[in-house]
């Protein structure tokens, strides 16, 4: 019975394991989100550790979505949206004015669920977001590029067609590509918004297999619907409901024996 | 606990708790007529033991199958997981309660007649009420979910082992008596043997109950009492 119990829990999320002893990347303490008037999020106090894998689940319209978009003020592009509260990025408040926001997107990459090239080539896609910053010889250049494809597992693919098009590549190919893109940047976390729900099973795999990879690099908040891919690729889990934070925990504790009534019967299906 | 918004879900796990509780109710009656059969000299009724066995086979190979189905359609978590696993553990003990309650029955065709001490039979038929008790209290424990009466059964096995171990002594000293006793002495060491492996099973099945419920194992160390080994190094 032992070895059937330890077996399924470590099974769960935690090859590598869960290590809640990693230093705290980002911190949000107290966090409130606003549509308007509508509060969406409400005192969210949430740590992400460095390199490992968290994922937010929750059921439509948790807030999960609106959380991940605060990490690197993308709703500031939307008048009506705003945030109170803190969220540490190394300490330091990414929501105070006096920061760069570019900068910040840099550092906080995002990946959106509906792959978003660039109208540009492969080669460009992944080049543009370089140049804004740095100025290289063309040769360092091309190595960037090579970099940032590799790191995503698309080289192989494309090495033969850099000058063509990214928007004639295939979904799953489209979506490495963005996160090519990120990677290039040589962020410090990369945000992911169901990265996978538009994509087949065999990108979605290898989309996965690149996570895992990736996660030795970089510290990654994921947001999914999909309970076993949550399962399967997190260290962590953050399960909302309502624009609250009901319950984080490891993902081997968090889909084997959660503490609230709620997240299991969220995360079985019993949920309405 | 509420209903999954699949049905077909809850109806999976519906159909798994039923093919258990049919394979506990058969393996119950077994045990009962198996010792009925030694205790009467009931060979019709022994061969009756025998066959059921087969029933019961069936069953565990069907939970075996539909869990492993459930778990490839609905790749379960938590509590449903918890369920799921717990089903194949549950059949697979119940199972074996079987194959040795059968075995009990063949050794009663194998004595075949009247004992000649009927003093040793009742200690096996008292041992063999107790885990029968034990048995049908996990059963509920399991269909209950109520892990404070399988933790109630997962110590009362140090009992039956105690017994196993005085029972053992007096058949040791009946067969030094009289050789003409060692046969159906033999006969009933194993029957009373099968009877601890029977209690034993009864406290796995309580342990995976337990699991069922909290997700926790129990501790490894559960008390045992079966101090055969020392009796035959002390030479009786």
């Amino acid at each position: 019975m032992t070895s059937i119990a330890v077996t399924a829990s470590r099974a769960i999320g935690n090859a590598p394991a869960a290590n809640p002893t990693a230093p705290v990347r980002i911190a949000v303490r107290n966090l409130d989100f606003f549509y308007g008037d509508f509060r969406s999020l409400k005192d969210i106090s949430l740590d992400f550790y460095d390199r490992q894998v968290t994922a937010l689940i929750g059921p439509s319209g948790c807030g999960k979505s609106t959380l991940l978009r605060t990490f690197n003020r993308i709703y500031s592009l939307y008048p009506e949206q705003r945030a109170k509260g803190e969220i540490l990025l190394d300490g330091q408040n990414v929501l105070s004015p006096s920061v760069d926001v570019n900068e910040l997107r840099a550092r906080v990459g995002m990946v959106f669920q509906k792959p978003t090239p660039f109208p540009m080539s492969i080669y460009d896609n992944i080049a543009f977001g370089i140049r804004l910053y740095e100025r290289l010889s063309r040769a360092e250049l091309d190595e960037r590029v090579e970099e940032a494809l590799r790191k995503a597992a698309l080289w192989d693919e494309v090495k033969d067609k850099l000058r063509q098009s990214g928007m004639g590549l295939s979904g799953g190919q489209q979506q490495r590509l963005c996160i090519a893109r990120t990677i290039a940047q040589n962020p410090e976390v990369i945000l992911l918004d169901e990265p996978t729900s538009a994509l087949d099973p065999i990108s979605t795999g290898k989309i996965e297999e690149l996570i895992e990879q990736l996660r030795t690099e970089f510290t990654i908040v994921i947001v999914t619907h999909n309970m076993q891919q949550a399962a399967r690729i997190s260290q962590f889990t953050a399960f909302m409901y309502l624009g609250e934070l009901v319950e984080f925990g490891p993902t081997g504790k968090m889909f084997m024996t959660p503490n609230k009534k709620q997240t299991q019967d969220y995360i079985t299906g019993r949920f309405g | 606990m509420a209903e999954h918004i699949v049905s077909s879900y809850d109806e999976d796990l519906q159909s798994l708790r039923r093919r258990i509780s049919e394979m506990g109710g058969i393996a119950e009656k077994m045990l009962v007529d198996a010792i009925a059969a030694l205790v009467r000299s009931d060979m019709p009724l022994a061969q009756t033991v025998i066959s059921s066995d087969s029933r019961l086979d069936l069953l565990q190979r069907e939970v075996e199958e539909s869990a492993i189905f459930t778990i490839a359609r609905r790749q379960p978590l938590a509590v449903d997981l918890r369920e799921t696993i717990s089903a194949i553990r549950v059949s697979g003990d119940v199972e074996r309660i079987g194959d040795l309650a059968k075995n009990i029955a063949k050794r009663a065709l194998a004595i075949g007649g009247p004992f000649r001490a009927h003093k040793i039979v009742v200690g096996v038929q008292h041992m063999s009420d107790l885990v029968l008790e034990q048995l049908k209290d996990v059963l509920d424990a399991y269909a209950q979910r109520d892990t404070a009466r399988a933790l109630d059964v997962w110590q009362r096995d140090g009992g039956i082992d105690a017994l196993y171990t005085s029972l053992f002594r007096e058949l040791l000293t009946y067969m030094m008596e009289d050789p003409r006793n060692i046969s159906f002495c033999t006969h009933l060491l194993f029957c009373a043997k099968n009877i601890e492996r029977i209690g034993d099973h009864t406290t796995n099945i309580a342990e995976t109950v337990y699991y069922l419920v909290t997700g926790e194992t129990l501790a490894i160390d559960r008390p045992k009492n079966d101090r055969s080994i020392d009796v035959s190094k002390a030479g009786a």
